[in-house]
């Protein structure tokens, strides 16, 4: 017997996520916000399985004397670093933020979020556009977080998006995938990967992004946020991989009355049932 | 010692920067990488000079001058 709690490549080795030519291991995207400590934090980023992780690029604080600690873990551990340019109400801060997360990462991937509002989050796509369109010339590989409209992501992609990255429900909100429709909608008309992001709250939530057709689920607060986060990670890394298998695997149809999964021939049994109810 | 004349000039030879949104009295001819030593950090860091980025192949040779607004961050937890 395989322990199913023990990692297991299993789902992605023949079914590897693909975005904009680059292979990732792992469908499960998560932050590093939140955790108690620097060690809680690696435990569950390992249990989840993933290999990108996002940070914030944020002023160094002198009081802090931890300044690096996490990032040290990061860079030890040889995860993908995932720079967000979260807290940006402007363009120009987020293309500022992007820039400065290049330097620190090393890397040209950036979460590209626009802020629209404090109390929602909601992200602010005429400034999510513009910024695009100034990070994409400037080479960076830009994964934006979005709304589940279908309409700027197509423009997102247009812009030269390699994924979009559209809310299942408000950051932070663990509220689960509150409009499935718009975001199948949203999967058939871009023909870029689509990593939900944001809003999922347990592993159903990811299991059914993915079952949806997603092609990923970002989290953070999911895993930070849970009473034993290092447990819910390995949750989610089982729901991502469930959730993506049993899309693969293509759900049978829905039928509103019951269809015996046993032969209805060659029962023992008299017509009593019937009878009883009255039915010829 | 130093007399009140050599006070005066080493005075006026120092200059202001903001770093992060405070004010920095540093001696004229001081470079970013400098300035980002006397802040004691173990990470690294990424820095901007009046909202343009610096990368750290220059941090060495940029010399910052008066009035110059500094931002010097790094990585911390996020989603």
């Amino acid at each position: 017997m395989t322990d199913p709690t023990e990692p297991t490549s299993a789902p992605s080795n023949d079914d590897a996520l693909l975005i904009g030519g680059r292979t990732f291991s792992s469908r499960l995207f998560v932050g590093t916000g939140k955790y108690a400590s620097v060690d809680q934090t690696r435990a569950a980023i390992l249990a989840s399985g993933a290999r990108v992780v996002t940070v914030a690029v944020r002023r160094v604080d002198l009081k802090e004397r931890g300044v690096g600690s996490l990032f040290g873990m990061l860079l030890e551990e040889k995860f993908d670093l995932l720079p967000n340019t979260a807290g940006c109400y402007t363009a120009d801060d987020a293309i500022r933020t992007a820039r400065l997360g290049r330097e620190l990462s090393g890397s040209d991937m950036v979460k590209l979020e626009v802020i629209g509002d404090p109390k929602t989050l909601f992200p602010d796509v005429v400034g999510l556009l513009e910024a695009t369109k100034v990070l994409v010339k400037e080479g960076f590989f830009v994964l934006p977080y979005t709304n589940d409209d279908p309409i700027t992501a197509k423009k997102l992609v247009d812009l030269g998006c390699p994924a979009v990255m559209p809310l299942g429900a408000p950051i932070g909100s663990g509220l689960g995938i509150r409009n499935p429709y718009n975001l199948r909608i949203l999967m058939e008309t871009v023909s870029v990967p689509v990593i939900v992001d944001a809003g999922v709250g347990t592993a159903s939530d990811a299991a059914i992004a993915m079952e949806l057709g997603s092609d990923g689920v970002l989290m953070n607060t999911a895993i930070a946020a849970a009473k034993d986060p290092v447990r819910m990670a390995t949750a989610m890394r089982l729901a991502v991989d469930a959730g993506r298998l049993a899309y693969r695997a293509g759900r049978m149809e829905k039928r509103l009355y019951a269809n015996a999964s046993s032969p209805l021939a060659g029962t023992i049994a008299s017509s009593r049932g019937h009878d009883a109810l009255g039915i010829e | 010692m130093r007399d009140r004349a050599s006070r005066v000039r080493a005075a006026l030879s120092e200059i202001t920067v903001i770093v992060n949104g405070e004010s920095k009295r540093v001696r004229e001819g001081t470079t970013i990488a400098a300035v980002v030593e006397s802040m004691n950090l173990r990470g690294p860091v990424a820095v901007e000079r009046n909202r343009e980025l610096v990368v750290r192949a220059e941090h060495a040779s940029t010399v910052v001058a008066d009035g110059d607004e500094l931002e010097v961050v790094s990585f911390v937890g996020g989603g």
